[in-house]
């Protein structure tokens, strides 16, 4: 088997598994958040009402494709593309297990850093392209938010970067062999949870989107498959961000040895998404300056001060 | 102007008025009942009580009722305070007491001046826990319905139709709390504007019988300003429609015309739009000789075919169509091939009038300055049946007289009950010559019988009396010397003499003879005022646009120049005599009619094409005083083939002349062709908005905004709505949206105000109550007198009347039930028409042996009737009266001599 | 900080709560009298068409889905000729129901009327009128309103004094 087939069945295997993943997850938050509010979900379409998620495809999919006239087309058209984008290039650098990625890149890390900031300009060009007030505050905050969030997302993850000594995935993984950097980076692991809830903008900090005050923010104006993408995008975010929590503090795929390593790596990612949707349906969402202030005067410091100290064990030690 | 302090707050108001009218001028919400603007104070009802004060150290006060309170300088009232307010509700609760738990069954409910009133109080509980006390309704005939057990006795009713209308037949009974207001016994209210009451009483005793057949609230109406068709004084009223059909018709406020009023012809004619003769499709008469359905295509081709070939197509107008209808067929088959729709004597009469209007001295009033004319002189028209209106009108000019000797006195005008207790019977000069007896006998000085050369002649004899260069009657015969130097005499004291004449006699003479009295009182350097009576509504305006007449177009036909004739809006057999109109309609090959209903005319058509009426048109008008009037489209009828008449015109002109693309495609552009070719007609753009006109943006909506079941109404024909209807021809929308508070004055749909939904809300669009709307009234003169005009008296004085031994002269004696087209198809007038007959002399009937109800055989222009005698002892000998119109009797009477045959049944 | 734990925790604890969803087509909710559900017309205790045609509900429906035209039959009764409610527009706000002086028209408890074709959704005075009272018992309308029908003359409802004999001036 050539190096390059095994490559294709790599990419492909991982796109087709995301965009699966995420429609699914769909179905899954449904299910969960029904579940903690006392209700069934849905129930209805198939087994389990596994099948809502293929009629409500079905059904976006059939849905006018409108453009408002007033809407700057081009942009309007691309904004939702970035998104999906952005966040399927991301799951390149993620080892699923060993020998599993799509790319074993030295700069893995930096990589999705890169293209997650990337993944701001979606919503800030959806919003602005949309010429539609709503749209336009949203994509203001999102673009306050996810800038803000940005920062301390990519120190606190500086603490396992140096203590691995590197910015590959693998090693980051092959380094927690022994023991899982939620010890040592406990505080890393929770900056970074509240940066990544913050960067997929999840409830509750949902506030570019907030419903009750800005309609659906920067996706008012979007519909069909358009929409379809933001929504698509915001659940392969979820799973990106479990997925590297799970590589950076969790061990990746290591785990006792009755489970092939993939499982568990995916048993993991699960229970981090389960946790997302945990949060949605029990934290209300915190008013756009107390996000700001809480991400500039709390957030930062303290992943400054996980730096420090991580680097004076490290130097001590 | 003076200054009164109202609430702490200093007012300057117009003086010598009541409290409550200045109250009402400025805008307070005082409650009241008895008071109407038309008919002044009596303080009977004790609604309007405010606080008033004695000077600023006064705090004590005492309630006074504001209706009752003539305005002093410096005056201190307090209309909004607490116990001016409790003094209100509580005059609430007591007229509730009695009142019954009927609203949601009373027509009246949703614009009842007593629910406005109750509200505006706060009366909202009833604490009182006895028996209510009821009444007996009484049938009252078929336009008013009656439901005794609402009346709150503010005796609005009485006063008007006694007082204001001079009824007979109806009248407050028994005492105390048990008055009563009705008729002696059950039957038809004999006054012409008994339907008034409706709108007179301020709650539902009185309520619109031919509504409750269809019946409507207010707030479901879909109207527009409209204009009456059924005579020629344009009154103003308000149409409304719903699911299709005319529901009903209420007078519009017009200062200058109707006032607050209308007649019962107005009012109750307008179920002839709803009439199953209506024409509702394109029909065309196919080889077989029957009429077909067909579309607008084939129609206009048809048309345009028969149009272009040869130019042999003349056109017949209407004095029922609007001026822009008229003026449109004009275009489209040419000035020369345009004939006026009346007969020649009749277009030569209008003619007449038309000269005197605009080259005599003497001014045409409107209904207004007649109310206000001091001394009258009615020469050879029975006023209340053929302008009814005018009749109103005058009946209120003879209080002119007595009520100066009254003001004199210090005494109101306004103060009702004191004025008429001074006035007593007192009247000013009012003379009425005419053939017959008329309705208004009962208010005159002294009435003149006699046959239209003689009413002529005295005529003739009055204005000689008034000027020395008046031509003098010679030959003069029995009283008439004295009578026309009495009239003579009157009319020189008067301050605004007034002079009634019109071509229902169809005598020239006649009008000749009011023109010379007119203009010599004019010469003498009165404001004498001259107003003719014209019998259609638009007659003044087809014969300012001229044309010849019928009996050209039937010798054109005869000389072969009208193959195609294309008649508008016009039955020919009410024009003239009925062998000729056959034998013209025969000559023509091609008989094209638009029209509404069905008539004999449309029975010999080979094209007849659907227009609308009055309702389902926009269009002009000029009433006999040369005003010029919009009307409006009220809604959209659903079959879109059922367009204006100069809509359909202007298409076939686009078909014929423009190659199918017309010039002409809003109403606007029709008048602005029509103003281009007639500058005389300039003021019409001025009478309304444009079409583009817009407040704040916004149409005016022709239904309130409370108007309901849009979403139902036409569900069960398909459950999606259909795009609602756009109208290009006026600033009014069909629909409820649009600009919500007071348009201008021309384009009211509707009266509404926050809190006042009865029609007493009309205070609320008056510059000052009972005054002109905010704005002007609408319309807009056409016809000014010339004061320098170098006129010259007419000198054509009839002889004298010779009875003749075996003939007759016909008069025409008109109905205001039955002489009408339109209205006779209204089932309530309908029911009212009287029974066809010959009036005559009880002499001549003596001499030829017949008593009432015997038949006679008569021959009028070659055709021959048969009729049951009435005899009446106005009618002078040797003439017959002959009514106009009813079912039976003759459309068109001429003042000609006739035999009378087979004397016995 | 506590109480943020506290709550995620008190929401996740609800994973072994009892379902508040009843499953519809398979089991009923209980559904309590005053349910604002499908509209009805309700007769009087007499059998007589209770609503009397007033515009009141048509005037006060905020979607304007009530149309019906009023009539008079020879009894004197004022009746609805048509009575139309296009269902595809109502909005069960019940505010016809409050207007209504007759207590004719109800709002019920039943709201199973959905229809594949939304033309079925129009209902006429045949789908809306109902044999009972409704609601509502005991009440008729001409019983207290001074009008006169067949069968209750002038002074015959209630708190009614006889009519008054004009003619008389007795005290």
């Amino acid at each position: 088997m050539s190096e390059t087939l095994y490559y294709i069945i790599v990419v492909f295997g991982v796109v087709t598994l995301m965009m699966t993943i995420a429609p699914g997850l769909i179905w899954f938050e449904r299910r969960l958040l029904a579940l903690w509010q006392d209700r069934y979900g849905p129930n209805r379409v198939g087994p389990f009402g596994l099948m809502q998620v293929l009629a409500d495809m079905i059904k976006i999919f059939f849905k006018e494709d409108w453009i408002p006239p007033f809407a700057d087309k081009k942009v309007f058209v691309l904004a939702p593309a970035i998104v999906v984008v952005t966040a399927l290039m991301s799951f390149a650098i993620v080892p699923f297990a060993p020998g599993i990625s799509v790319s074993n890149l030295n700069i893995g890390l930096l990589f999705f850093l890169g293209m997650s900031s990337l993944g701001a300009y979606s919503v800030v060009l959806g919003g602005w392209a949309s010429n539609n007030k709503y749209s336009l505050l949203g994509s203001l905050r999102a673009a306050a938010q996810m800038l803000s969030y940005e920062v301390f997302m990519g120190l606190s993850l500086m603490g396992v970067v140096m203590l691995t000594g590197s910015f590959n995935m693998n090693d980051i993984v092959l380094a927690q062999k022994n023991r899982w950097f939620i010890i040592p980076q406990f505080i890393g692991f929770v900056i970074f949870m509240i940066a990544g809830l913050a960067e997929t903008h999840r409830l509750p900090f949902d506030i570019p989107e907030a419903e009750s005050e800005l309609i659906a923010g920067y996706h008012s104006e979007y519909s069909g498959m358009k929409f379809g993408m933001f929504f698509v995008g915001e659940y392969l975010g979820i799973t990106l961000i479990s997925s590297l929590i799970v590589t950076l503090f969790f061990g990746g795929w290591f785990g006792p040895s009755f489970l092939p390593p993939v499982v568990w790596f995916f048993l993991k990612t699960f229970i981090f998404v389960s946790l997302f949707i945990l949060l949605r349906a029990s934290l209300p969402r915190p008013r756009y300056d107390q996000l700001l202030s809480y991400g500039w005067k709390l957030l930062l410091p303290l992943s400054l001060l996980n730096l420090l100290i991580t680097g004076a064990i490290i130097l001590s030690g | 102007m003076i200054n009164i302090i109202i609430d702490d707050k200093e007012y300057t108001v117009t003086p010598q008025k009541s409290l409550l009218e200045v109250c009402l001028s400025l805008g307070l919400n005082l409650p009241y009942f008895c008071w109407h603007p038309a008919m002044g104070s009596v303080g009977a009802c004790r609604q309007c009580g405010v606080k008033s004060y004695k000077d600023e150290k006064d705090t004590k006060g005492r309630i006074v009722m504001a209706c009752m309170e003539p305005v002093r300088e410096g005056m201190r009232i307090g209309v909004f305070e607490d116990e001016a307010r409790e003094f209100r509700a509580g005059v609430s609760e007591w007229l509730m007491a009695n009142h019954p738990h009927d609203c949601p069954v009373c027509d009246e409910g949703g614009e009842c001046h007593l629910q406005d009133m109750t509200v505006m109080n706060g009366h909202a509980y009833r604490r009182f826990h006895f028996k209510k006390r009821t009444y007996r309704n009484q049938y009252l005939g078929p336009f008013v319905n009656h439901e005794m057990n609402r009346c709150i006795h503010c005796y609005r009713c009485v006063r008007f139709y006694r007082g204001y209308a001079g009824g007979r037949d109806f009248n407050n009974f028994a005492s105390r709390n048990h008055v009563y207001f009705g008729r002696h016994e059950d039957g038809v209210l004999q006054n012409e504007f008994s339907g008034n009451l409706v709108e007179v009483c301020p709650t539902g005793v009185f309520t619109d019988k031919t509504l409750k057949k269809h019946y409507t609230r207010k707030w479901d109406f879909t109207s527009a300003p409209s204009i009456c068709t059924h005579c020629g004084l344009g009154c103003n009223v308000i149409a409304g429609e719903r699911y299709g059909s005319l529901r009903r018709i209420r007078s519009r406020y017009n200062g200058e015309v109707n006032g607050y009023f209308i007649c019962n012809r107005g009012r109750y004619g307008y179920e002839f739009v709803n009439h199953e003769k209506r024409i509702k499709k394109i029909l065309i008469r196919n080889t077989l000789g029957d009429l077909e359905e067909t579309d607008k295509e084939t129609v206009m081709m048809h048309a345009a075919q028969l149009f272009s070939a040869r130019a042999a197509v003349i056109g017949i107008g209407s004095p029922r169509a609007s001026l822009e209808s008229n003026f449109t067929l004009q275009k489209l088959v040419g000035k020369s091939n345009y004939f006026q729709g009346v007969s020649g004597r009749e277009a030569e009469l209008m003619n007449t009038i038309l000269g005197i209007l605009r080259k005599g001295p003497a001014r045409s009033p409107s209904l207004k300055d007649i109310e206000k004319a001091d001394a009258v002189l009615v020469i050879g028209e029975d006023v209340t049946n053929t302008a009814p209106m005018l009749a109103l009108a005058l009946r209120q000019s003879v209080r002119q007289k007595p009520l100066e000797k009254i003001k004199a006195m210090n005494v109101p005008e306004w103060q009702d009950a004191a004025v008429r207790e001074a006035m007593q019977q007192e009247k000013g000069p009012f003379y009425i010559a005419s053939c017959n007896e008329t309705n208004l006998d009962d208010i005159a000085t002294k009435t003149f019988h006699g046959s239209p050369d003689d009413i002529a002649r005295l005529g003739f004899e009055v204005a000689a009396h008034l000027s020395a260069t008046a031509p003098r009657v010679s030959n003069q015969v029995s009283e008439m010397p004295a009578l026309a130097e009495e009239i003579a005499t009157a009319l020189k004291e008067a301050k605004r003499p007034l002079v009634v004449s019109g071509i229902s006699s169809l005598s020239t003479e006649m009008i000749h003879a009011a023109a010379n009295v007119a203009w010599a009182l004019c010469g003498s350097g009165k404001r004498a005022e001259l107003s003719f009576i014209m019998p259609e509504a638009n007659s003044l305006g087809t014969s300012m646009l001229g044309g010849k007449s019928l009996d050209d177009a039937f010798e054109a036909a005869v000389r072969g120049r009208a193959e195609t004739v294309v008649v508008l809006e016009n039955d020919l057999y009410r024009r003239t005599a009925k062998d000729t109109v056959d034998k013209f309609l025969d000559t023509c090959k091609n008989v094209i009619v638009l029209d509404y209903l069905k008539n004999e005319t449309t029975a010999k058509a080979d094209v007849i094409i659907p227009v609308g009426t009055f309702i389902e048109s926009d269009g002009t008008f000029v009433n006999n005083e040369g005003r010029a009037q919009r009307y409006y489209q009220v809604y959209l009828p659903s079959d879109p083939n059922l367009m204006e008449s100069w809509r359909w015109l202007g298409e076939m002109i686009g078909q014929v002349k423009e190659n199918s693309k017309p010039s002409m495609n809003n109403f606007a552009d029709f008048t602005n062709a029509l103003v281009d070719s007639y500058p005389e007609f300039e003021d019409i753009k001025e009478i309304t908005p444009p079409p583009d006109f817009r407040i704040a943006g916004e149409k005016i909506p022709r239904q309130p905004h409370r108007y309901s079941g849009r979403t139902a109404m036409l569900a069960n024909i398909h459950v999606s709505e259909p795009k609602p209807p756009e109208d290009p021809d006026s600033p009014l929308s069909f629909t409820m949206e649009g600009y919500r508070n007071e348009p201008p004055s021309s384009i009211i749909p509707f009266y509404w105000s926050p809190g006042w939904n009865s029609v007493q809300s009309i205070n609320k669009y008056q510059i000052e109550v009972g005054g002109s709307l905010h704005g002007g009234d609408p319309g807009k003169r056409l016809i000014e007198p010339d004061p320098k005009s170098n006129y010259k008296y007419f000198t054509d004085i009839p002889e004298a009347f010779k009875i003749r031994d075996n003939e007759f002269l016909t008069v025409p004696v008109y109905h205001i039930y039955g002489s009408e087209e339109m209205s006779n198809l209204a089932p309530g007038i309908a029911s009212l028409i009287p029974k066809p007959y010959a009036a005559m002399n009880p002499d001549d009937a003596g001499k030829l042996k017949v008593k009432k109800g015997d038949e006679i055989n008569l021959i009028m222009i070659d055709q021959s009737y048969r009729l049951p005698v009435e005899i009446k002892r106005e009618i002078p000998k040797g003439i017959l009266g002959i009514p106009v119109g009813l079912p039976g009797t003759p459309h068109y009477v001429l003042p000609a001599w006739c035999k009378i045959s087979g004397n016995k049944t | 900080m506590f109480t943020i734990l506290n709550s995620i925790w008190q929401v996740f604890l609800h994973t072994f709560r009892k379902r508040a969803t009843y499953q519809y087509p398979e089991k009923k909710a209980p559904l309590s009298a005053r349910w604002r559900g499908r509209i009805i017309l309700s007769r009087d205790p007499d059998g007589g068409e209770r609503c009397v045609g007033c515009y009141l509900c048509a005037a006060v429906c905020p979607v304007d889905c009530i149309s019906l035209q009023a009539t008079e039959d020879e009894n004197g009764r004022r009746y609805p000729e048509f009575f139309r409610i296009n269902f595809s527009r109502c909005i069960f706000c019940g505010f016809c129901e409050d207007a209504c002086p007759t207590y004719a028209i109800q709002l019920i408890p039943d709201f199973e009327m959905s229809e594949y074709n939304r033309q079925n959704l129009v209902y006429e005075k045949e789908d809306l009128l109902i044999s009972g009272e409704g609601k509502y018992h005991g009440y008729n309308f001409y019983r207290v309103a001074g009008l006169a029908i067949k069968g209750k003359d002038k002074g015959e409802s209630e708190r009614e004094s006889p009519p008054i004999d004009v003619k008389s001036l007795l005290p």
